[in-house]
Formats: C-alpha cells, structure tokens, sequence
C-alpha cells in the first residue's frame, strides 16, 4: 500500500482516497502554502549595511530569513513572509526596511 | 486445553489484560470497574506483565493516554464505568475519528443523576454515536472471550472496541469459567504493527488535523466504512476463535426463536435471566423466545429483523431511556432496523427497564411475555413505551 | 550546555513556513526556538492543545512539523504527551525502538492555565520526561480574545471589556509558574524574547535534556489581542521584563534562580502604555488602577527575590 502524500489531498479528493483520521504521513507539508500573499507590507534587505549580526534570524515568525552553511544570513524568502516588520525592528543596522508591498 | 475456573467477571477481564499484555495502560478507578486497574496493577508491580501502567488523574486523561499511545504505535487499553466513560465521551470520538484500534472495558452502571453505582446500560448507550465497536457480554465467560477477540477486531477495522458487561452482576459475582492458554492467547491476538505510527517509522505522521468543510464529510465517510466492514470482521475473527477453543459467538444470539410466537431482544446479563423465564414458559407449552445483541455497534438491524420476522409480537428490552418521550435506545434502533428490512407485522412494545440496579427477576420477564401473549391475542398494543418493576 | 549563538541560528528550523498563525505572531518565535534547542540528531513528537497554534499548523492537509505531531483536544496536552512518552519507553523496554525521541507539549494559556490545567498537573505530578512550553499570550485568543486566568488585571478582554461599570479583568493574573513549581519537578522556568533569545534557548535546552517533567512558560505576545503595532513585539517583550511584570527566572530541582534583575526597574506604566488592551487605566480618575498594577508588580517581585534569596 503506498503511502498517501499530503500534496494529493486537494479539494477533489473523494472519501476513499482521503487519509484514514486525517492523518498526514509525512512532515513539513505546509511548506507548499504561499502565506507570502498575505503581505502589505515587505521587508527590503539592505546587505551593503548588514553586520551579520543574526538577531533578526530568530524573532522571524515565519522561517523567512534563510542562514547559510557558513553562518550568514540571505535574502528574505518571500514566499512565506508576511511582513510583520519584528526583523527590521530587531536590526540594530538599520539593513532591514520595509515597504509597501506592490501586487 | 481450557483451564477451567471461577473468576468475577473483573477478574476476567483483568486476566485476559495480563495474557496479552499489552504495551500501555492508561486508568482511573470508578466503580464497579475498580478493581480492573487494581488487579492489573497488582500483575504490573509483580512482573507478571510489563505493561506500562499510567495513574492517570481523570477518565478524560485516561482516554487521553490511550490516544496518544496508540498513535505511537502501541497497544493501549483502560476500563471504566459510569461516569467515567461520560467524562471521556469527548476523547471515545476522538479515537475513533483518528482510527486508533485502543481497547476499553466497561463495567456497566446508571449514570448520575440520582448518582448511582448499579448496573444499567445508560453509560454505555450515551456514548452509542462515538463511533465505537461495541461487544456486550451476558456472562464472565462472554466477557472474557469478547476481550480476547477485541484487539483482532478492532485492529483489523483501525476502530476502537468497547468490551461491556453488566456493572456489579457479573463483573462482581464470581462464576464457572474456562480460561485459555496465555501463549494460545497471545498466538491468537497477535502483535500490534500499524502502518503508521508516530514512533518508529521512517517518517513522521501528523494526527489531529483542523479539517475544513471541504475535507471532513469525506473522512467521516470513510469513518463509517470501518463501521460496515467491522459487520463481517466480528464474524470471521469469531469462526477462529471457535476453531481454536470450541466457543462460538455470532453478532446475536437467538433462544429458542425458530417457532417462537413472542420473544423479547435484549443486552447483557439480564438474557440469562430472561433464558430461564423462556425454559419455564415453554416448559408451560408457550411459544417464546429471545433475541441478545452481542454486537450493538455495528448494529446488526438486518440479522435481528430476520429473527423477528414470523413473531405475532416483540418487546425490545431497554436498560436505559432516552428520555425522548417516545422510546428508548434500542427500541429506536431495532424499530429503524424493522422499518427498513419491511418486518412491519409483528407488534411491538418497548420496556425500560432494570435502571439504577433495579433487580430484573425471571417473573419480571415473565410478565412482559404475558403481555405480549395479550397483544398478540387481542391486536391491542396499548402503550408502546413501558416501564416495567416500578411501584405505582 | 554553553549557548553558541552563531552554531544556534545555522540549525536546520523543524517548524516551518506556510503556517497560518497572524503576521507576528509571538507564538511561532516560541516555537521555533524552542525546537531549535533539540540536539538536531534526536527525533521529537510535539503536542499541540487545541489553539492558535494547532489550528495554525495543522490545517488539513498542511502540517508546519517536521517532526511527529499530535493533537487530541484543548485539555489534554499534558495528558496525550504523556501517552505517548509512556509508548516510547514501552517500546525501549521491549526492545522495538531504537531511536531517541524527546516529547515536546505546547498550550497557550487556555490550554495551560484552565481548561488544560488538571492534565498539566497529571502529567507533571506524574514526571513523565517531557516538557510543557506553555505560549503565554494572555488570553483565549483563538476563540476571539477571552479573559483566561493568566490575562492581567485591568485587561481589556471581550469577556472582560473595559465597560464604565467595570473596568476589565477583576482579577489578578494567577501564577501558574510557582504552581508548577510546586509540583517538584525537575526543571521549570520563566522565559521571554529578549536579545539573542539566549535565555529562551538555554532554557529550552534544559527542559528537554533534563530527565523527568519540566515546565515552561514563555511570555508570547498577541499584536492582535494585546493591540500594538505587529514590529514592536521585542518592545513589548523587553518591557514585561524591565519592569518586573514578567520576571526571567528558573527553579531547579526545587531551587529557586533569578536570571536577570534590572539595574533599573521600570515603573509599570512603561509596559502598559504600549497597549492597547491597558488604555483605559491611562484615562483621567483611573490612575488608581494604574497605582494598584504598580503594587501587585512590586509585592510579585519581592516575593520572587526572597523566593530567589536575594
């Protein structure tokens, strides 16, 4: 019996081939779901003023500033920022601004 | 080779626990179904199984347990009466929704209020739509060989299974009772290996989803297939079991129903006493019968039907109301099972009866197939929802 | 375990994007540092009472756990983990499991404080070796932002609104940490968003790696519920703690340990005022309230200094 996959159960899937319990059997599906819609407002990396500092990496509510193997952070991953603005504020730089999101 | 033995229905329960041994306990203690926990713990503290046995603090944190162990892959049972499985209603639907296979024995009691520790079926009955195998067992020995078949049951339909019997009538009293090889016992249920599990297995398994609208029917569905499928399960887990130790079970059991004229269905241990009311009536040349429901969930409506079909009238004994002004919780059931199967020639009546302890006697069952010999001469029904052994 | 910042923040995240919770939510920094602490070679199975964060995370068919995760309902997180911890050594003691799993329950204050308190208090009396992370943010915020037994006195709530006959929550806010204390457990402790969330992560990482129960709670603030602007949560936070209201502190094995005493201790009205659920006590006639907040602060703190023998 192959395993059901969570990106299968979309709004068409019928009463047998949904999982048993709504269980899911696999981890981190969520990771398909583009929450960066949701913004207003954006985070703009400014790298040129950026110390590594770090401190913006942990207070991002969601998973949005990558590091690096060697320790350093990237530019935002816009596809789940929602932009809550708590990592421009975290800056003691100033590296991070927001701006109005243009859709 | 069958030990025989003498054993409270508790006690058997207990000692069918410690045959399989299983993984996890979760429990709280309520009475008449006590001394299960206490007896299993008793196994627990002298090595006897090792079973991991959670005190829980609550029934609801009992249920809890269960569920968040079986989701781990384990086997995990508890026991409970009263009270106790109301506390823990909300968790029954959660464990059957999430389709965990957990194991639950009930001693059978009156639900509050007036509180009350005696048996009737209310406990079980309030808790008839959580989506639960549901086994009653009329003896110590029904109670015994319904739990060593449980786990195969439940298992095979990833459906929780209910094991009841009558609160205090058989899970205290101490009867005749043939016992079975622990290694044949664990032979016969096996071991538990899900598929899925949040332990253990190559990847991690998410359970206890938010489902929106678009998702939920869909699962409940499919919820209800387990239900239907379980129908044949119960079957074919019983012809093994009758292989193996000679005792046959069925989903009911009909006494003395081929020619019957009158004949009462019924649950649990007031059957017995019923049986005897039949043997001493027939004994008096009158055409009587019984139906007892071994398997109330999955509701076996088209094998009761077909018992019932040549009878001139039917009483459908119930050990707990619904207070619907109507009928009680049986009645209703069987009553949708008749409709549907088209037996709409018998007359039907319907008895709560046996609340709160009230002792049932062998005249108290005597007196309904009076009434129904009545209605059947006469044609008059009368009051179809009846109390019966209650002063006036 | 000395915390590396720098080795801490290159941890592969085991919460991911995609979940739902509101934009800046403080619950998800919770979370995910929280996880973060785990020793990236051990396996984990996480929690959730019915919340914010369960409903957020585990939304059919999208799960932000890359680890195992369970949730049962809105009362029983204490009790469900301690189901499954209880399989797992199940399953050690019988030889079927050879991985190692640590056991993470998470609840917001509903789910911790009150409807979920009996089984918190279960599963600590018991000791199973888990932790319980409660995400305090103050209110049922799930279900609309309804007073629990954690919101603050004087807080603006929807079943306690700021109305002109009463003013907001009648009670003072109950103390869970010191009743979980009670319970002698081996590890419980007080813990917000401050800095490098050093303090957070470092009690993270005790409450996972010391063997039997332990307990923390973790000020999470709702923007929402608690109404400031989403940016300023590590205003908020920094606030609660400089000025006493929500005091960083340990109990190890009994022994009660102050982390962090501010050289200068705020007045609470520079925690209050950057809230909106607090602005009615800034009205005109109500500055007894804000007096009898500055009170319950003050008697709080010297009782956890005396407790901290200090």
């Amino acid at each position: 019996m192959s395993t059901q996959r969570a990106k299968d159960m979309d709004e068409n899937v019928t009463w047998k081939n949904i999982t048993p319990g709504c269980n899911i059997f696999e981890g981190g599906s969520s990771e398909m779901v583009n929450t960066g819609d949701w913004r207003t407002m954006k985070p703009v990396f400014h790298a040129d003023k950026c110390k590594q500092c770090m401190l913006c990496v942990p207070v991002c509510p969601d998973m949005s500033i990558p590091v690096t193997a060697d320790g350093k952070r990237g530019d935002f991953n816009y596809f789940f920022c929602k932009g809550c603005g708590i990592c421009s504020k975290a800056c003691p730089f100033g590296a991070i601004e927001m701006i109005k999101e243009e859709k | 080779m069958s030990i025989r033995e003498r054993l409270s229905g508790n006690e058997a329960i207990a000692y069918a626990m410690k045959q399989i041994n299983p993984d996890v306990m979760g429990a709280f203690p309520i009475t008449p179904s006590t001394e299960i926990p206490q007896y299993f713990s008793a196994y627990v503290d002298n090595g006897e199984v090792d079973t991991e046995f959670i005190a829980v603090e609550s029934e609801h944190s009992a249920m809890s347990t269960c569920i968040g162990a079986e989701a781990a892959g384990c086997r995990a049972i508890s026991a409970t009466s009263s009270c106790g499985l109301c506390y823990m209603t909300e968790m029954l639907y959660v464990a059957a929704s999430d389709r965990l296979p957990i194991t639950l024995a009930v001693s059978c009691r009156a639900l509050s209020g007036p509180i009350n520790i005696n048996n009737d079926h209310s406990d079980a009955m309030g808790v008839r739509d959580a989506g639960w195998i549901m086994l009653f067992a009329e003896t110590n020995q029904e109670a015994y060989d319904n739990y060593l078949q449980a786990m195969r049951i439940g298992e095979a339909v990833s459906l929780p299974i209910m094991i009841c019997q009558d609160g205090f009538i058989t899970s205290h009293a101490i009867e005749n009772i043939e016992l079975e090889d622990t290694a044949q016992v664990r032979k016969f249920v096996g071991e538990y290996h899900p598929e899925h599990a949040l332990l253990g297995r190559e990847n991690p398994m998410a359970v206890g989803a938010y489902a929106t609208p678009t998702y939920y029917i869909e699962s409940k569905r499919l919820q209800a297939q387990a239900m239907l499928d379980a129908k044949q399960v119960i079957l074919d887990v019983a012809a093994e079991f009758k292989k193996w130790t000679g005792r046959s079970y069925d989903l009911i059991e009909k006494y003395q129903m081929d020619d019957a004229e009158e004949a009462i269905v019924i649950i649990g241990s007031s059957a017995g006493t019923a049986k005897e009311t039949v043997n001493e009536m027939r004994a008096q040349g009158h055409k009587v019968g019984l139906i007892k429901i071994r398997a109330f969930r999955p509701f076996p409506g088209a094998e009761i039907t077909a018992a019932l079909k040549n009878v001139k009238a039917y009483a459908v004994m119930d050990k707990a109301d619904s207070f619907n002004g109507h009928c009680g919780p049986l009645f209703a059931e069987v009553a949708a099972a008749a409709m549907v199967a088209g037996v709409t020639t018998p007359k039907v009546i319907n008895y709560i009866y046996g609340l709160g302890g009230r002792d049932v006697r062998v005249e108290s069952i005597a007196h309904v197939f009076t009434e129904l010999e009545n209605i059947a001469k006469t044609g008059n029904v009368g009051e179809t929802y009846r109390y019966l052994d209650v002063r006036e | 375990m000395t915390f590396n910042f720098k080795e801490e923040v290159k941890k592969e995240d085991r919460f991911c994007g995609g979940h739902r919770m509101c934009a800046g939510c403080g619950a998800p920094i919770t979370i995910k540092n929280v996880l973060k602490a785990l020793n990236p070679e051990d396996k984990a199975v996480i929690c959730s009472a019915t919340s914010c964060l369960e409903v957020s995370t585990f939304m059919y068919p999208y799960t932000s756990w890359k680890d195992s995760f369970i949730h049962n309902a809105f009362e029983n997180a204490g009790a469900t983990i301690s189901g499954v911890e209880t399989a797992y050594r199940a399953l050690k003691k019988r030889g079927k499991l050879d991985a190692t799993y640590k056991f993470i329950a998470f609840g917001g204050d509903g789910g911790t404080y009150d409807i979920g308190f009996q089984s918190l208090s279960g599963a600590m009396e018991r000791g199973h070796d888990m932790v319980y992370v409660c995400y305090d943010n103050e209110a049922y915020m799930n279900t609309g932002i309804q007073r629990s037994s954690s919101t603050p006195h004087f807080a603006d709530t929807t079943t306690t609104p700021a109305g002109t006959v009463i003013p907001g929550k009648q009670q003072r806010k109950k103390d869970l940490t010191q009743i979980i204390a009670a319970h002698n457990v081996a590890y419980v402790a007080q813990t917000t968003f401050i800095g490098n969330l050093s303090d957070l992560s470092t009690k993270a990482h005790k409450a996972i790696y010391t063997p039997g129960a332990a307990f923390l709670n973790v000020m999470s603030p709702c923007p929402r519920g608690w109404r400031y602007p989403s940016e300023d949560i590590l205003k908020v936070t920094k606030a609660a703690v400089e000025t006493c209201v929500w005091p960083l502190f340990e109990v190890i094995d009994g022994k009660w340990v102050l982390n962090y005493e501010p050289t200068k201790k705020l007045p609470v009205t520079e925690y209050l005022k950057m809230q909106g659920r607090f602005a009615h006590m800034f009205k005109a006639g109500n500055e007894w309230m804000l007096e009898a907040a500055q009170k319950e602060v003050d008697r709080n703190w010297q009782e956890l200094l005396i407790r901290c023998g200090r």
